[in-house]
């Protein structure tokens, strides 16, 4: 039995059936993300003034991520352009590199996500606090009656803040980068061996350290779980699912549009995405 | 809608980022931190606008036989 409008619109709804479904999902996709920014502008305008952290993101590491993804929606484009213009082989080396540019996007962003859990603010006892980069951990590791014991030191390279900087907020807000907007030079960065016994709190900049950090990491972990399920998609069609093409060129040309229709809201979600959480 | 149309209004989408980022950097450089690379990165920006805009063109009249819906 043959499934109807697989290729040819339906005259009341003027769509074929997975573009129908696509827009479907696509509106669901808007309402859960739709939800996520919502959050985050109501979190961000209910804290306190000057109080959110600004500068915690390298922003041209984000602007090469924004292009890389611009270029995937260009690529991705072009190759349903390409087949429907009957040139497959053509499809094939286009699409290739929209696949390039997913991985190329999920490494970038595994990149900055590894800088921010090595990233650490440590309070020491005395109230200093030092910011910057875990070197090593010396000593320590080893099990004792289940729990795994605290190292003997931590070096990080950073800059340390005086004793009364976190409670005038400086530590903790506006950061390396708007100290050194503020002060107009680089703030010195050196190496301190810290040992454990002189830590109060040591905690990296994962999404436990605060508010903003929270909602960034949900909001980049889920765009770039979509991000890899597109992929996903498009390799297959791209690959294993390619045979279709010659049973059934005609529909297997609207499986690349429903694929590249994803891919486009996924780009688009960055375009969101990045503005907010980079420059604003 | 196509995904001719989506792309449309993804590249318009793009080009307003491109002239906000533009923006925004230079504003950096301008009011504050002085750096080479906030204005490099601002002109860059302006001038990946202006080729998105060039790139709309292009895209339009190479897929002017493909339907909008």
């Amino acid at each position: 039995m043959d499934i109807p409008y697989t290729v040819m619109p339906r005259r009341d709804t003027g769509l074929y059936n997975a573009k129908l479904g696509i827009w479907l999902f696509l509106a669901s996709e808007v309402m859960l993300f739709g939800a996520l920014f919502s959050s985050y502008i109501l979190l961000r305008v209910g804290s306190y003034p000057g109080v959110w952290p600004h500068g915690l993101l390298n922003v041209p590491v984000g602007t090469v991520n924004t292009l890389v993804l611009i270029c995937s929606s260009v690529t991705v484009v072009l190759g349903w352009a390409a087949l429907k213009a009957n040139q497959f082989a053509k499809y094939r080396k286009i699409q290739a590199i929209t696949l390039a540019c997913a991985g190329m996007f999920c490494c970038i962003k595994s990149y900055e996500y590894y800088d921010k859990f090595t990233h650490y603010e440590v309070i020491l006892k005395d109230g200093r606090v030092i910011d910057g980069h875990l070197v090593e951990k010396v000593g320590g590791g080893q099990l004792v009656d289940g729990r795994r014991q605290p190292p003997e030191a931590i070096v990080i390279h950073g800059v340390e803040f005086p004793a009364d900087a976190k409670a005038a907020g400086m530590a903790k807000v506006p950061l390396i980068h708007n100290l050194e907007k503020a002060s107009g030079h680089h703030l010195e960065h050196k190496e301190f061996r810290i040992p454990w016994s002189d830590t109060k709190k040591v905690q990296n900049y994962g999404p436990w350290h605060n508010t903003y950090l929270a909602i960034y990491f949900t909001m980049t972990g889920l765009h770039a779980l979509h991000v890899i399920g597109g992929a996903l998609v498009i390799g297959w069609i791209w690959g294993p699912g390619a045979a279709m093409w010659k049973s059934d060129p005609e529909r297997y040309t609207n499986r690349v549009e429903v694929s590249g229709l994803f891919w486009h809201f996924v780009d688009l979600v960055w375009i969101f995405l990045f503005p907010i959480l980079y420059l604003l | 809608m196509s995904l001719k149309s989506f792309h449309v209004f993804f590249i318009v989408s793009a080009f307003l980022l491109s002239v906000f980022l533009g923006g925004w950097s230079l504003n950096e450089y301008v009011t504050g931190s002085k750096r080479l690379g906030d204005l490099i990165l601002g002109l860059i920006s302006l001038v990946g606008a202006l080729g998105l805009l060039v790139y709309g063109r292009y895209f339009l009249k190479k897929l002017k036989n493909i339907d909008y819906f």
